[in-house]
């Protein structure tokens, strides 16, 4: 049995729990990634696409009136500045930079709020790949200008109606449909979970968000944050994020789940606040599932975070004490969705309003002058028409009550 | 996992190879379930391969997909699929009962606890789709605790080094993939050479069963012409129930003659 190059467990985490079939396929994008860290052309051009195609480094903004509290300030990471309108743009360049390195031309992916989706198109366009992507019938449904995007940049949108129709079921079906194609194909896994290698590779691709982030707030505070906060999904903008900080003991990090309707209610996306570990899709980690190990069905307003599972890493960091995981609900993220819109003009995505959100509630909490970072993963223009109908709803149901003296 | 020895020195001496039939515990229901895999059984089967139903099934197509989905629905558990093994070993005793299932069933159980379980119900080998060689280590000290006997996929794209672990690590048969992809009869068997299968019999591992996409006859016929010891047919099966599960008096006729058919042709 061959080696692998690289450790495949973060702690008891990870793991490469995949059919025999897929084996190779890993080990052969293992190979590929190890020898392009050291490649300084490969760096190079990886940096290049980074700098002069997506638009990096991205700004830290001081938020001028969106902290509740005068001894707290809260910076934010501009990911949603970035080409595509969110992190995801990062790590695709760096994995369409390999699969021209494994002489594959074709790729595939999954995709849950369309952003992995679209960064996979768009890089995929850059670099004349052909690529198919698996998406939920149900987020294809809440997530059209995506969908309309990828088509625009030439990916093929394949609606997976298995299952609950959502990021889980596309996961499985990309799985599927790589076991057939691996020869000729790459699997462009959009987070920092699944089979190893891929929890690596995302958030090595990943990880200048939080190398910037560092440089940037020393500049401006001279000293680093107290807190670094992100919501977790799978995890990739977290791990992106937290990994340049693991070494520094002081700073608190802070992943934040999607709560959904709360996590005493099974509808919600928040795999590491329940306490539950098993295997999905090629991880051992914090997963959602019944006590048969029937894996769950997540729920979460936000597409992208509608994941009953977690990168065995941030499972690792929770386990081992390093970093800290709370649930922020649909209300809570909703309402810093509009917060920050109103205090500073800019419309995050549902996603990184749950960071938002925390780092809120943290804020108004705080005694003593505390500094926030908050990863601002994406930008909200795709959840626009969401939010618009959810707020409506809201709106007329209010009206209703007073109608009926209920308020 | 004695019973897989006994029953290859069994058709050694017919001078014949093994026809496996492949369900999923509980589809369509507990009780039709158990008529599907008795019909099986009466109609020639020489060891069972039973999935126990799981929400996310990667490698397997839409066929054996729905027939989780089928089973899921009706309330079965893994609990009520070891009933249901109890109850097929208790009309067979001598056939080879093999799982092919999913490792977080098996994690949700605790390792050790689910193999004690699985060799209670008469269990004698197990096959977990997305454990591959890197990650067996403790499944397979679990199982040899048990008696029973790990089995270890050999994808067509095996190097000889898998070959060898493979061949020392695995017992009772060693699975044969007749081609890449997930399991289902809409793409054919890709036939292993006689080449193929004699490179991996020189490592000699336990004996090769092709399965995937194995759906008639003459691909029985074939594979053990090229020196597989026999077949694997799932999804054939599992497209007759998918058809006719609403009309039994239907469905086990049609089940007994496939596998006198299969068997046949061995």
């Amino acid at each position: 049995m061959s080696e692998l190059k690289l450790n495949p467990y973060f702690g008891q985490y990870g793991g490469m729990f995949v059919p025999q079939l897929l084996v190779p396929a890993l080990k052969q994008l293992e190979s590929a990634f190890v020898d392009a860290q050291q490649d300084p052309a490969f760096l190079a051009e990886f940096q290049q696409l980074l700098t002069e195609y997506a638009g990096r480094p991205t700004p830290l903004t001081l938020t001028r009136n969106l902290s509740p509290n005068p001894l707290v300030k809260i910076y934010l990471k501009r990911e949603d500045l970035l080409h595509g309108g969110a992190h995801k743009t990062n790590q695709v360049l760096g994995q369409a930079l390999l699969t021209q390195r494994m002489g594959k031309k074709e790729v595939i992916a999954e995709t849950g709020a369309g952003q992995h989706g679209v960064a996979t198109a768009l890089a995929c366009a850059l670099l004349g790949l052909k690529c198919r992507i698996y998406m939920g019938a149900k987020d294809i449904e809440r997530q059209q200008p995506n969908v309309f995007r990828m088509k625009l940049m030439g990916a093929t949108v394949i609606p997976v109606t298995a299952g609950s129709g959502t990021l889980k079921d596309a996961v499985n079906e990309a799985m599927r449909d790589w076991s057939a194609t691996y020869e000729t194909t790459h699997y462009m896994l959009g987070t920092a979970a699944g089979p190893h290698p891929f929890p690596t590779i995302v958030r090595d691709f990943q990880r200048m968000i939080g190398e910037e982030s560092k440089a940037q707030i020393l500049k401006a505070e001279g000293k680093l944050p107290d807190a670094v906060i992100a919501c977790v999904g799978g995890g990739s903008n977290a791990i992106g994020m937290f990994a340049d900080f693991i070494e520094e003991p002081n700073v608190r990090l802070i992943g934040v789940e999607p709560g959904g309707m709360g996590i005493n209610t099974h509808q919600h996306g928040a795999a590491l606040s329940t306490g539950s570990y098993g295997i999905l899709h090629g991880a051992y980690t914090a997963i959602m599932q019944t006590t048969d190990g029937q894996i769950e069905e997540s729920y979460s307003i936000s597409a992208g975070l509608d994941y009953p599972a977690v990168g065995p890493q941030h499972t690792h960091l929770q386990q081992s004490g390093r970093a800290e995981y709370v649930a922020i609900n649909d209300d809570e993220a909703l309402a810093a969705f509009q917060l920050l819109a109103k205090a500073e003009g800019i419309i995050p995505a549902l996603e990184s309003s749950h960071a938002v959100a925390y780092a809120l509630k943290l804020a108004a909490a705080a005694t003593t002058p505390q500094v926030l970072l908050i990863n601002l993963s994406g930008r909200g223009d795709k959840d626009l028409s969401h939010v618009h109908s959810v707020l409506a709803a809201q709106a007329q149901q209010h009206a209703q009550q007073a109608n009926e003296g209920v308020v | 996992m004695q019973r897989y020895q006994q029953m290859f020195s069994r058709l050694a001496t017919e001078g014949r190879g093994a026809f496996v039939p492949f369900v999923t515990l509980g589809d369509p229901n507990p009780a039709l379930s158990f008529d599907i895999i008795k019909a099986l059984i009466d109609g020639g089967a020489d060891a069972l391969e039973l999935g126990i139903p799981f929400s996310d099934p990667i490698a397997d197509g839409p066929t054996i997909q729905n027939a989780n989905i089928r089973a899921l629905a009706a309330g079965v558990t893994p609990a009520m699929s070891f009933e249901l093994i109890k109850r097929i070993r208790e009309y067979n005793d001598a056939i080879p009962i093999g799982l092919l299932l999913y490792s977080n069933i098996v994690m949700a159980k605790g390792v050790e606890a689910f193999y004690a379980v699985a060799a209670a119900a008469g269990v004698d080998s197990v096959l977990i789709a997305d454990v591959p060689l890197h990650e067996s280590k403790m499944f397979r000290q679990a199982a040899m605790a048990q008696n029973i006997a790990p089995i270890y996929i050999v994808p067509p794209n095996v190097d000889d080094d898998d070959l060898r672990a493979i061949a020392s690590y695995g017992r009772g048969y060693t699975y044969l993939l007749s081609r890449s992809g997930v399991t289902g009869a809409e793409t054919k068997a890709a036939m292993p050479t006689a080449e193929l299968i004699n490179r991996i019999r020189q490592y000699n591992p336990a004996p090769p069963l092709l399965g995937f996409g194995i759906s008639s006859p003459d691909q029985v016929r074939d594979a053990i012409a090229n020196g597989a010891a026999g077949a694997i047919s799932g999804s054939a099966i599992v497209k007759l129930i998918e058809q006719h599960y609403h009309e039994p008096a239907v469905l086990l006729p049609a089940l007994q003659q496939f596998a006198s058919a299969m068997k046949a042709a061995t």
